[in-house]
C-alpha cells in the first residue's frame, strides 16, 4: 500500500540532512511500527508523506497503490486516503470541532466526486463513533482542541481518523503525554479501526503504546535510516536494551 | 420581469440571499455596470449646484435653506487628515454631485415606471426575488407567499431611492419607511425635528459635505410601542461615472420601539475611484432598541490598487432615554479607503451601545474603523469587538474612543481588539483612546493580534481542505463573535464574503 523507496530529505531553510535513503514498506492490513531515538527522523518521515513545506526530497519516492504521493498538494494526499494524527494537535479558535470535521468530509467527498453529506447524516456518524471514544457532544461542540487537555487533543485526532476513513494511517508519536488510561482509550480506538483495508505506520519513542496497539512488523530508525526490522519482539529488545546497545549491534 | 415563473417567486428570502452570494465566485463579484441613461448636474460644486438638488428633489424653502448653510460651512472647513489612510487628495471640484437615471425624472406614479434595467440591476444585487417584483410593481407580488422572514428594502441608485417594498404592511403597524426625499415632502415635522441632531450640520468634513449634498437616502420612523414586523434593508449602488455618492439616512425608534435595519453596498469596477460619504443618524428613545448592520462590499480596487470606492463615512447613534438600546454590527470588506466610526452616545441612564466589526484588508486597501462610546448617564454599559484582518500589502487601523464623563457614574465598557495578519507585507494597527473622567466606572481594553499560521493551514489541508478553504476556515473562526451578532441572512452573507475577499491572499 504504502512504497517509500531510497526517501532522501533536505531542511529547507538549513543545508541539513534529515532523512538518508529509507525503504519502508507498508501492507494493506498490517501494523508497522517505527521506533528510534529523538532526532532520528521519524517525525520528518510523517510531515514529509503528509507534504508538510520546509522539506526538500532530494531523491527517492513515496507512492500510495502505487500512485506518486509526493508531487500533490497535502489536501490530495488526504483525498487520496493519507491521514496523520499528529504529535501536537493544533488548535483553530472559534471554529467548532463539529464544523471543522464537516468541512474536512466534505471537502474530500467534493475530491472524489461526491455530493456533501447531509448534515443529520454527519452528526449521527460522528456522535456514534465520538462515543466510543467516549467524548461528549461539549467536545464535538468546542472550538478545534482550545482548551482540549492532552488526552482529549489526542482522543480527538483518531475521532478525526475515524470519521475519515482514511486508507493509511500514520500515527506521530500519539502516545507523548498520555496517562495510561488516556492510552489505553486512543489505543481502543485506533484497534476498532483495523481492517483488511487499511494500513498503519505507527511512530513512538517507546514500547508502552506497542503493548496496546500490537504491530506486525517493527523498524527501528535511527540517524534517516531503517537500521533494523523485525517482528514484535524487537520493540521489547529495545525496552530492554535501549537505541544505544542496537545501534552498535547494527553498526 | 417576465421571466419569472411562479416557483421561483415562492421561493423564501433566506434561500434567494443564499443562491445569489453562492453566485458571488471568483473576484469582486459585483463589478458591472447598469447602461442607464443619467441626468447629471455639471460637474463641480458651488451653491448652485446645492439649489439644484434641493430644487430636483422638489424641497421646501426651510431644506434649501439647512443645505445652503451646510455648503458655507464645507467651505470652511478642511479635510481631515489625522487617520492612518494614504490616498491622493481627492478633486472635490472634479465629482458629479448629482445623477439619477433619466427615466426617474419624473417620479414614478407607480414602480411599473421604473427602468427594466435598474430592475437587471436588483436582480444582480441578489435583492430577493419576491421584493424585486414588488419594487417593479407586479401585480398581487406583496400577496404572494414569502418563507421565512421578510425584508422590506429600499433601493438606492447612484443619488436616488428607487423604491421601497412592503410599504403596505409596514404602514398598518405605524412604521414609515421610505426615501428621505419622500420624508421630507410627506413628513417635514419629524424630519426638521430630528435631522441633524444626532451628526451636526458641520461635524466633521465629510458630513458637512454630505448635508449639503445628499441627495437621498433611507428614513425610518417606528412610533412608540411598536415592534418593526420586518427587517428593513438598504441596498445602495453606485453607477455612473465620476459621482459621489452621499446618502442620508434618518432612524428613529420612538419610546418602547424596536427596529432591525440592514445595509448593503455594491459598486461597478472602474480605474477611477469613487467618492462615498454618508452620514447615518439614529435617534433611539427611551426603552427602544435599534440594530444596524452593515455588509459593505463596495469595489476595492484592483490588485495592484487602482480604483475603487473612498468610503468616509459618519455614522451615530443618540441614546437619547434612559434603557435605550443600540448595536452596531459591520462587515467591511471592501472600499479603498474607509474612514468609518460608527458611534454611540449613551445619554439616557441605563443605556447600552454595541459595536461588533470585522475589518477586512486585501492587496492595497486600507482601512481605518472602529467606534466611539460616549458614556453621559449613569450605569450605561458599552461592548466593543473589533475583529481586524490584514493580507497583500493592506493597512488595517481601529481606532476607538471610550469615554466616560463625570455624570456617567458606575459605567462600563468592554473593549476586545482582536487583529489578524495574512501574510508578511500586510499591517494592523489598534489605536484606542480611553477618557475617564469619573471614578466609579469601569473600563477594559483587550488587545490581541496574530497571524494565520501555517501549523493551522496544514492541519486543515491535512485533513483535505484546500489553501482557499482552510483560510477561509481559520478567518471565519476568528471573526465568529462578530458574525453571530448579525442577523442570519447576513451571518451567511457575510461568511461568504469574508471568503471571497480574501481569495489569492495565501501562496
Amino acid at each position: 500500500m504504502l512504497e517509500i523507496k531510497n526517501l532522501h530529505v533536505d531542511l529547507e531553510d538549513e543545508e541539513k540532512t534529515i532523512l538518508k535513503g529509507v525503504d519502508l514498506s507498508v501492507e494493506a492490513g498490517k501494523v508497522h511500527a517505527i521506533m528510534g531515538p529523538n532526532g532520528s527522523g521519524k517525525s520528518t518521515l510523517s510531515y514529509v508523506l503528509a507534504g508538510r513545506d520546509g522539506y526538500e526530497v532530494t531523491e527517492g519516492s513515496a507512492t500510495l497503490d502505487g500512485v506518486d504521493i509526493l508531487d500533490m498538494e497535502p489536501e490530495e494526499r488526504a483525498a487520496a486516503g493519507l491521514f496523520l494524527a499528529f504529535q501536537y494537535p493544533v488548535e483553530i479558535p472559534g471554529v467548532g470541532n463539529m464544523t471543522f470535521m464537516r468541512t474536512a468530509v466534505n471537502a474530500q467527498r467534493k475530491a472524489k466526486g461526491l455530493d456533501e453529506m447531509s448534515a443529520t447524516d454527519f452528526l449521527k456518524m460522528v456522535r456514534e463513533k465520538a462515543a466510543t471514544l467516549k467524548m461528549d457532544n461539549e467536545m464535538l461542540k468546542r472550538p478545534v482542541n482550545v482548551g482540549f487537555s492532552g488526552g482529549e487533543k489526542k482522543r480527538n485526532e483518531i475521532l478525526q481518523m475515524a470519521v475519515l476513513e482514511p486508507k493509511m494511517c500514520i500515527l506521530d508519536e500519539t502516545d507523548s503525554g498520555l496517562d495510561v488510561d488516556a492510552m489505553k482509550l486512543v489505543a481502543e480506538g485506533v484497534n476498532a479501526l483495523r481492517n483488511e483495508g487499511r494500513g498503519f505506520l505507527v511512530i513512538t519513542h517507546y514500547q508502552r503504546l506497542l503493548d496496546h496497539i500490537k504491530p506486525d512488523v517493527v523498524h527501528i530508525m535511527s540517524e534517516g535510516r531503517i537500521v533494523k526490522t523485525g517482528g514484535p519482539e524487537l520493540a521489547l529488545q529495545v525496552e530492554r536494551e535501549g537505541y544505544e546497545d542496537i545501534k552498535a549491534e547494527v553498526a | 420581469m417576465a421571466a419569472l415563473d411562479d416557483t421561483k417567486v415562492k421561493e423564501g428570502v433566506d434561500q434567494e440571499t443564499v443562491d445569489a452570494v453562492r453566485e458571488m465566485a471568483g473576484t469582486y463579484k459585483h463589478g458591472w455596470e447598469t447602461d442607464i441613461e443619467m441626468d447629471y448636474a455639471p460637474k463641480g460644486l458651488t451653491e448652485d449646484i446645492v439649489r439644484l438638488i434641493s430644487e430636483k428633489n422638489e424641497e421646501p424653502e426651510w431644506m434649501t435653506e439647512w443645505r445652503l448653510q451646510a455648503y458655507a460651512r464645507w467651505l470652511q472647513k478642511e479635510e481631515p487628515d489625522w487617520a492612518m489612510l494614504d490616498y491622493p487628495e481627492v478633486d472635490f471640484q472634479n465629482q458629479y454631485y448629482y445623477a439619477r437615471p433619466k427615466s426617474m425624472a419624473t417620479k414614478p406614479k407607480s414602480l411599473d415606471e421604473v427602468d427594466p434595467k435598474l430592475l437587471e440591476t436588483y436582480a444582480k444585487l441578489g435583492i430577493p426575488l419576491k421584493e424585486q417584483m414588488i419594487l417593479a410593481g407586479v401585480e398581487g407580488a406583496e400577496a404572494a407567499p414569502a418563507e421565512g422572514r421578510k425584508v422590506a428594502v429600499d433601493a438606492v441608485f447612484d443619488s436616488v431611492s428607487v423604491g421601497t417594498t412592503f410599504q403596505k404592511e409596514l404602514k398598518e403597524a405605524g412604521v414609515i419607511f421610505c426615501s428621505i426625499s419622500e420624508a421630507i415632502q410627506n413628513h417635514p415635522e419629524l424630519v426638521r425635528k430630528y435631522l441633524g441632531s444626532v451628526v451636526p450640520v458641520s461635524d466633521n468634513f465629510y458630513a458637512t459635505l454630505n448635508s449639503a449634498v445628499f441627495s437621498d437616502g433611507s428614513f425610518v420612523y417606528v412610533p412608540p410601542g411598536v415592534r418593526c414586523p420586518m427587517e428593513l434593508s438598504t441596498y445602495f449602488r453606485i453607477n455612473a461615472e465620476n459621482t459621489g455618492q452621499f446618502e442620508r439616512t434618518l432612524i428613529i425608534a420612538d419610546k418602547g420601539s424596536y427596529v432591525s435595519y440592514l445595509e448593503g453596498c455594491t459598486a461597478p469596477q472602474r480605474d477611477e475611484s469613487q467618492l462615498h460619504a454618508a452620514v447615518v443618524e439614529i435617534i433611539v428613545e427611551e426603552d427602544a432598541e435599534v440594530k444596524y448592520s452593515t455588509v459593505q462590499n463596495w469595489y476595492p480596487g484592483n490588485e495592484e490598487g487602482k480604483g475603487g470606492i473612498y468610503n468616509f463615512v459618519t455614522k451615530r447613534a443618540d441614546c437619547r432615554g434612559d434603557r435605550a438600546k443600540v448595536m452596531w454590527t459591520q462587515v467591511e470588506t471592501g472600499s479603498a479607503v474607509t474612514w468609518k466610526y460608527p458611534s454611540c452616545i449613551l445619554r439616557g441612564d441605563d443605556s447600552q451601545g454595541e459595536f461588533y466589526s470585522i475589518a477586512i484588508t486585501n492587496n492595497w486597501q486600507q482601512a481605518d474603523t472602529g467606534t466611539k462610546m460616549i458614556h453621559l448617564g449613569k450605569n450605561t454599559r458599552s461592548r466593543i469587538v473589533s475583529k481586524g484582518i490584514s493580507a497583500g500589502q493592506a493597512q488595517n487601523t481601529y481606532r476607538g474612543l471610550v469615554s466616560m464623563h463625570p455624570k456617567a457614574k458606575n459605567s462600563r465598557n468592554y473593549t476586545q481588539c482582536d487583529s489578524l495578519l495574512i501574510g508578511g507585507k500586510c499591517g494592523a494597527h489598534t489605536v484606542p483612546y480611553i477618557e475617564v473622567k469619573n471614578n466609579s466606572s469601569r473600563v477594559e481594553h483587550e488587545a490581541t493580534t496574530s497571524k494565520v499560521d501555517d501549523d493551522q493551514l496544514f492541519y486543515c489541508r491535512q485533513r483535505g481542505m484546500d489553501e482557499e478553504e482552510a483560510v477561509a476556515l481559520v478567518v471565519n473562526g476568528f471573526c465568529k463573535d462578530v458574525l453571530q451578532a448579525l442577523p442570519m441572512e447576513f451571518a451567511m452573507e457575510a461568511q461568504q464574503l469574508v471568503a471571497i475577499s480574501l481569495e489569492g491572499s495565501v501562496g
